[in-house]
């Protein structure tokens, strides 16, 4: 069973560039990528930049309508993603466990759609 | 001249070139920047010792390649950068002049009027980099605090060059809709300036126009960019007529003598360029409506026409709100006022939408309402606006107490046309 | 350049399954499917069953808490996403444009991070 795994955060909890922190982050994001390509269960992950970056679309009437930002202020942002492939939700929640931002911020599973 | 001057005049005359050809080169908006800002800095100290160079914008030019590798060199992921500098020692080298080097303003404006950048950022980061506004004058126009404004800026170079917005001319696919983004800024630009006058110490009228016919020059047999520059001339042109004694002047009672004839028939003249492409275009609309508003008398019918062709375009309140005044001026009063009822939620804070119930409202011999719809334009009225309101609501109040039920319909109120065109329009 | 659609709708606005609409929406997402393969530009792509299926979990002072639902109640929900490799944001918007959800909802654009091998995050 397929599931995506959305990382959310507030960018002022999260470990600054530079900081001996943030090199600790991303070696556990390095380390459980591994363990999850290890064990078959990844299939494709992404961070995101920051959501100044972002830019947002809408089609109305047939034209394109297009905003600066993401598509909704939230305090934590939407900063990643992994899609697992687990057995079960279990299986799936304890991956998420393992993502850093679970601890400062949330991480969201749900299951893909199969058609 | 001082060096100081004379950079001055350089940078207030040529920034927006040099920006451009830098950015195509050093391939990030900031990086050119900051890359111009330091070349600048250096101009002081070296042509103060060494004397004014024979050609100082060259020489601007090749100083901002030597800091935009000096810049690349000074970061600490050098092995990234190392084409990025190989390219820029070859442009330096070969001693570009800019005088020949292509005029890439045209990239430039396309990126700024991007519409991945919020619409105010866009207006912003065209008077920074074309218009070659300084932070602070930028800041004035928005009355922003400097910093704030310095901040807005530079959040969106850092998007430009994190979201990969291109610096490049759109394809044809594209071109009709970025271009109407760009026409969009210039006159967004152009409606502040009309609105605040001069005020803020910088010209925003002149600065539309000079970006108009920058367009011009460099996209030309665009009917739609001459529609925007027509457009901005015959509304200009009036401009010394639409006010008496800090009160607005309705266009119908406007001492033509005050019109500025050459600038009015350039406009008409780039209009009839523009219509005989025969691609029109909502620039072309709103253009040919001004030059049927300065005729004597306007031709109603028609002008409610070319609205309705607008609408088609810009399905906004606003244009709806000026095909019921055109409606009612062409005698069709029963329609305009339909239309006017239909309008009410959506331009229940807008002055001229009171304004125009106001004057039908009396015309259709409701006194009453007409007194009530003054009473919220007037509230609603920047000071000159008000003035005048206030001068047909005392007029109203005066029939009225005549027991006369048909107030004479003279004085059609121009500020509904013209702030037609405020930024209200585009949210 | 790497670029997350992300698609976000409001399940009230979306056709209903076996309605002529909601068959036209589909054969409209396989239009964008085949012409972004066509172009090569598609990375991956999924669409994700409703909020109602999410848990969401966040680990406070080393103690895990799961919640059900997903992590913020909007209007729109978060509905698929696509990744997609493009030269530029003006091409990732043609493909976004392509997405019959933009058409009631909406469609946020991001570039993905890139991290060199010394974890310094890039834009490019």
């Amino acid at each position: 069973m397929k599931y995506m795994l959305t990382l959310y955060a507030a960018p002022e909890a999260e470990p600054a560039y530079g900081t001996p922190e943030f090199d600790a982050m991303m070696g556990e994001y390095f380390g459980l990528e591994e363990k999850m390509k290890d064990t078959a269960t990844f299939l494709a992950g992404e961070g995101l930049q920051p959501v100044q970056t972002a830019t947002t679309l809408r089609k109305r009437d047939g034209r394109v309508e297009t905003m600066d930002g993401p598509f909704a202020e939230t305090r934590e942002h939407l900063g990643g993603f992994y899609l697992i492939e687990a057995p079960d939700l279990d299986a799936a929640l304890r991956f998420a466990a393992e993502i850093p931002a679970a601890r400062y911020g949330s991480v969201e599973v749900r299951p893909v759609m199969e058609y | 001249m001082t060096p100081q001057a004379l950079l001055s005049r350089v940078l207030s005359e040529d920034r927006g070139r040099l920006l451009a050809a830098l950015i195509s080169r050093v391939g990030d908006f900031q990086r050119a920047e900051d890359a111009l800002q330091e070349a600048a800095a250096s101009a002081l100290v070296h042509w103060g010792r060494a004397g004014v160079p024979a050609s100082p914008t060259g020489w601007l030019l090749r100083a901002a390649l030597r800091k935009a590798i000096d810049g690349y060199r000074r970061d600490t992921t050098l092995a990234r950068h190392r084409d990025a500098i190989a390219v820029l020692a070859e442009e330096e080298a070969a001693e570009p002049d800019p005088q020949t080097v292509p005029d890439d303003r045209l990239r430039l404006i396309f990126t700024c009027c991007h519409p991945a950048l919020e619409e105010k950022t866009r207006i912003a980061l065209t008077l920074r980099s074309l218009c070659g506004l300084t932070t602070p004058q930028v800041a004035a126009v928005f009355l922003d605090v400097e910093a704030t404004m310095g901040q807005r800026l530079s959040r969106a170079k850092a998007k430009i060059a994190a979201a990969r917005i291109p610096y490049a001319i759109p394809g044809p696919e594209d071109l009709p809709e970025r271009l109407n983004s760009v026409l969009t800024v210039v006159y967004l630009i152009f409606t502040a300036g009309y609105a605040q006058g001069p005020a803020t110490g910088t010209d925003l009228c002149d600065e539309a126009i000079f970006l108009a016919r920058l367009l011009q020059s460099l996209a030309p047999d665009q009917p739609e960019v001459e529609g925007a520059l027509a457009l901005l001339l015959i509304t200009h042109a009036r401009r010394a007529a639409r006010m008496r004694q800090g009160e607005t002047v309705a266009l119908s009672d406007q001492d033509r003598a005050l019109w500025d004839r050459a600038l009015l028939n350039e406009g008409l003249a780039i209009l009839d360029t523009a219509t005989a492409r025969r691609r029109p275009g909502p620039f072309q609309i709103k253009a040919a409506i001004a030059a049927l508003q300065c005729q004597t008398p306007a031709d109603w019918p028609q002008i409610a026409a070319l609205y309705l062709g607008l609408y088609r375009h810009e399905t906004t309140p606003v244009v709806r709100l000026n095909l019921a005044v055109a409606l009612a001026e062409a005698g069709s009063l029963p329609d305009a006022l339909a239309i006017l009822a239909a309008l009410e939620a959506s331009l229940t804070d807008y002055q001229p939408y009171h304004a125009a119930c106001a004057e039908y409202f009396a015309r259709a011999g409701d006194l009453t309402k007409a007194h009530a719809a003054y009473d919220r334009a007037v509230a609603l009225a920047t000071p000159a606006d008000a003035a005048f309101l206030s001068r047909r609501r005392a007029h109203l109040a005066k029939k009225k107490a005549e027991h006369d039920a048909r107030p004479s319909p003279t004085g059609r109120y121009e500020g509904t046309r013209a702030r037609s065109s405020s930024l209200r329009e585009f949210k | 350049m790497n670029y997350m659609i992300l698609i976000y709708s409001d399940p009230a606005n979306e056709p209903a399954y076996g309605t002529p609409e909601f068959n036209e929406m589909m054969a409209g997402y396989t239009a964008a499917n085949r012409k972004m393969q066509a172009d090569g530009v598609i990375r991956s792509g999924d669409a994700l069953r409703g909020v109602e299926t999410a848990k969401s979990l966040r680990i406070t002072a080393g103690k895990v808490e799961t919640m059900d639902g997903p992590f913020a109640a909007t209007r729109e929900h978060l509905g698929g996403y696509y990744i997609i490799d493009v030269p530029d944001m003006e091409t990732a918007l043609s493909y976004a444009a392509l997405i019959p959800t933009a058409a009631f909802g909406t469609v946020e654009i991001r570039p993905v991070m890139n991290y060199n091998p010394t974890g310094n995050p890039t834009g490019n």
